[in-house]
């Protein structure tokens, strides 16, 4: 049996779901940035979520165990993020003001990646670094992983931390995006 | 185990299909999608207190019952005749809805969710916001109508 539901109805629903909020997580597809596609997720308390080249189904199934299970593709409550990325990605954005939602992290991670908040557009810093100033100069590995599962990539320039020899390292997303993020940041030729 | 409560987006798509044409089917075009949004958002904030995944089809056909039974009590309660859809293509179970446009509401829902859905006695209990053996009582009785009509 096939009814067909209306696009306006479906999309209807899906804007009175987070309007009166109904949501633990709204998220949307970027399938078209500069860096591929994105998958975008906010919360009441900030953007919870940026993933490269999304799953979407083990993404929901991920935000539905880490902050509820009404999880539910809604464009409007993602309509900041969305914009302060377009301008980034055309370089007229050097400052994100969307909060990052990291209140379900572990309280090291959350003072790591308060830390990674202070790394300016365009500048880089390295994994020690960032350890010292979380309070301990010999954890650059844990700050390591702390980057590599930072739930805000973009937001939370993790791009910006790179090996004390000025090698980029790693990052979650490929190094090929990482470069491209530092380029288009001018932090790199 | 019991089977984990989907996000809700899967569960939604699964079954807003379903949902929207069986309201269709009950309320016409116009009032079908009003009722499909109330369905979903009751659906919404029920959804964090559900203990498991299991019979959610069924579950959501209950909420789009009772608001279909509430849209026909307030048009009774203001002297309004309940608008009747009648649409073409209807699958093969939706034969029996437009031979139960005549019952009373609780009878018709029983008889259409019980016969025309494969719902449980129970579950459309839950549905009609009474007992399984009311809902039991009002398919047969609906049942019981239908035959004498056929008469």
């Amino acid at each position: 049996m096939t009814e067909t539901l209306s696009p306006a109805l479906d999309e209807r629903f899906r804007a009175a779901a987070a309007a009166e909020g109904l949501l633990d997580v709204a998220y949307d597809l970027l399938p078209d940035t500069p860096i591929g596609s994105l998958l975008l997720g906010v919360t009441d308390h900030g953007v919870c979520r940026i993933t490269f080249d999304p799953e979407p189904e083990r993404e929901l199934e991920e935000l539905a165990r880490l902050f509820g299970p009404r999880v539910l593709r809604s464009s409007r409550p993602l309509d900041r993020v969305r914009l302060e990325l377009d301008e980034y990605f055309a370089g007229r954005r050097r400052h994100f003001e969307v909060e990052p939602d990291v209140r379900l992290l572990p309280a090291y991670n959350r003072r790591v990646l308060a830390e990674l908040a202070q790394v300016e557009y365009g500048h880089t810093t390295t994994y020690g670094t960032l350890a010292a100033q979380s309070g301990n100069p010999r954890a650059a590995r844990a700050v390591g992983t702390v980057m590599h599962h930072n739930p805000v990539p973009i937001v939370l320039p993790c791009h910006r931390v790179v090996g004390a020899n000025g090698k980029l390292t790693g990052y979650a997303g490929g190094l090929g995006r990482k470069e491209q993020l530092l380029r288009l940041e001018g932090a790199i030729l | 185990m019991a089977v984990a409560v989907p996000p809700f987006e899967t569960f939604y798509e699964a079954h807003q299909a379903e949902v929207f044409g069986f309201l269709r089917r009950r309320l016409g075009h116009e009032r079908a999608e009003d009722a499909f949004q109330e369905t979903f958002l009751r659906a919404l904030r029920a959804y964090p207190r559900l203990e498991h995944g299991e019979h959610l089809r069924a579950w959501v056909l209950t909420i789009a019952s009772r608001i279909v039974l509430d849209l026909a009590r307030r048009s009774r309660a203001q002297g309004a005749m309940p608008e009747l859809a009648a649409e073409d293509g209807r699958p093969a179970f939706e034969e029996l809805a437009p031979l139960t446009d005549g019952l009373p509401p609780k009878e018709r829902a029983a008889v259409v969710l019980r016969y025309g859905y494969g719902l449980g006695y129970d579950e459309i209990g839950d549905a009609l916001g009474s007992t399984e053996a009311a809902a039991r009582q009002a398919a047969s009785a609906g049942v019981r109508r239908l035959r004498k009509e056929q008469q």
